[in-house]
């Protein structure tokens, strides 16, 4: 075939790290051939905030207002993990009601961080009433966040064992309003998306990965369970009574985009029962243990406050 | 298996190992730890193919300074293990073998930990920096790197440390 004089070479562009389609501050070099990516050399790090090395200087007690913000989408989360952790080190634990809140925040967390998901790949697929719906029902949920801890995101709210504190009058009602709302409109998602063609288009067989690669990239949580691995730790290794409670670990085969929309809705739904199921536990009783109770060793500071070269 | 299980499996392999708080830790010696990883990946009861994380402690005055611990998951079995490595503070920088070639994930806990403590790891494809800037003096979480304290590479700005502001 005569040489049509086509350059084959590839053509190198910066992305980011200030760039309308990079969530955070994130920057990517791309190697590109025509429009297809051949590589891609992300550069993180511009978030990065010296989170541990602050900690050093704290005490146990103040770590938690620093590792709420590792993630700013999923902070209950963030403050429960660092909280078991240091329980676990002491050997106590925190009182039935602060287990049963903690569970609820977090699920409730993870229907926000979800949406907001939902939201933006929305927004990047053109689908711009997605963002809108799924950002005002995220804001419902930081509205109760804001009612139960005060502040809408990084709430340090979870404390080394138990809550800050206890929730305000009013917030069950809050929450069960927004359980009576949220199922519908998970459903009008489903029904926006699902089945449109250019959603299908964008999504369907995009992306694959298969389980064996998750394993091996260290890939977990919906994006695993969507190429059919069953791992959930909340199954696997329950923490704060999870074993307790009656929900379904949602998965899926196909391992691409579509599989993994549909695996989190599907967590949302999930969540809304566990957080029902909190509702009808929460029993008045202490939400946190007395200070006294609480077995610091010699003092409360950290190592770093003791030790000197 | 479970953890006392796992622990007993586990010490007709390696000399030490100890269980606490219902977690099984293995210390390897540094030039054991790649055959280490391998058997625990692909021994068919252990099938430990997950490297979740990989860090880092510094304990200066100390030998060995640094200790490495890599986290292994199983999902097969569902369970969980940890291998420590000592490092010793000569020399410096302390080297180790890359666990890249076993584990993928590795590529950028490894480029983290060598971010933060100065720790190479040989055979590495790509170690570089991964969360402060390229042209960074030290590595951050090495416990003798002041937090601040010091003229900050921030317009030369000066920032009491923490433990010298009254908290």
């Amino acid at each position: 075939m005569e040489d049509l004089g086509l350059r084959e070479e590839t053509m190198i562009i910066n992305m980011g790290p200030q760039h309308p389609s990079t969530h955070g501050v994130l920057r990517m070099v791309l190697a590109l051939d025509g429009e297809y990516v051949v590589s891609c050399r992300p550069v993180i790090g511009y978030l990065h905030t010296g989170i541990e090395k602050n900690t050093e200087y704290r005490t146990w007690q103040q770590g938690v207002t620093f590792v709420t913000r590792a993630d700013y989408l999923s902070p209950f989360f963030n403050e429960t993990a660092y909280c078991l952790a240091v329980e676990r080190l002491l050997g106590i634990e925190a009182p039935p009601r602060a287990q049963v809140i903690r569970v609820m925040v977090m699920e409730l967390n993870r229907i926000a961080s979800h949406l907001v998901w939902l939201a933006t790949t929305g927004l990047e697929l053109g689908a711009i009433s997605m963002m809108l719906y799924g950002l005002r029902e995220r804001e419902e949920i930081l509205r109760i966040f804001e009612m139960v801890t005060g502040l809408r995101l990084n709430h340090a709210y979870v404390r080394v064992g138990g809550l800050s504190m206890d929730l305000p009058d009013g917030a069950v009602d809050r929450v069960r309003a927004f359980l009576k709302l949220m199922p519908g409109r998970i459903h009008e998602y489903q029904e926006l998306l699902s089945g449109s063609p250019i959603w299908r288009q964008r999504t369907v067989g995009i992306g694959s990965v298969s389980p064996e690669d998750m394993l091996a990239l260290g890939v977990t949580g919906p994006m695993m369970r969507a190429a059919g691995v069953s791992w959930d730790l909340r199954k696997e290794e329950p923490y704060c009574g999870y074993e307790t409670y009656d929900f379904e670990v949602p998965l899926r085969e196909a391992g691409d985009c579509f599989a993994r929309y549909e695996v989190r809705l599907e967590e949302m739904r999930q969540s809304l029962r566990i957080v029902e199921q909190c509702l009808d536990r929460l029993t008045p009783g202490p939400w946190v243990r007395t200070a006294s109770a609480i077995p610091w060793s010699t003092s409360s500071t950290s190592w770093r406050s003791r030790w000197r070269p | 298996m479970d953890t006392p299980a796992l622990a007993q499996r586990l010490a007709q392999r390696f000399p030490e190992v100890l269980e606490a708080r219902g977690e099984v830790t293995i210390t390897v010696e540094a030039d054991e730890l790649a055959q280490a990883l391998l058997h625990l990946r692909d021994e068919p009861d252990l099938s430990f193919r997950f490297l979740s994380d990989v860090t880092c402690t510094d304990w200066p005055g100390l030998d060995p300074r640094y200790w490495l611990a890599y986290h292994l998951l199983s999902t097969e079995h569902r369970q969980r293990v940890r291998v420590k490595v000592g490092l010793p503070p000569e020399p410096d920088p302390p080297r180790v073998a890359s666990a890249v070639p076993l584990f993928p994930t590795a590529n950028w806990l490894e480029r983290e930990v060598f971010d933060f403590y100065g720790v190479v790891f040989e055979g590495h494809p790509d170690l570089r920096r991964i969360e402060m800037p390229e042209d960074w003096v030290g590595h951050p979480l090495r416990k003798d790197h002041p937090l601040a304290g010091v003229n900050t590479q921030y317009k030369g700005a000066f920032i009491p440390p923490p433990d010298r502001r009254g908290l």
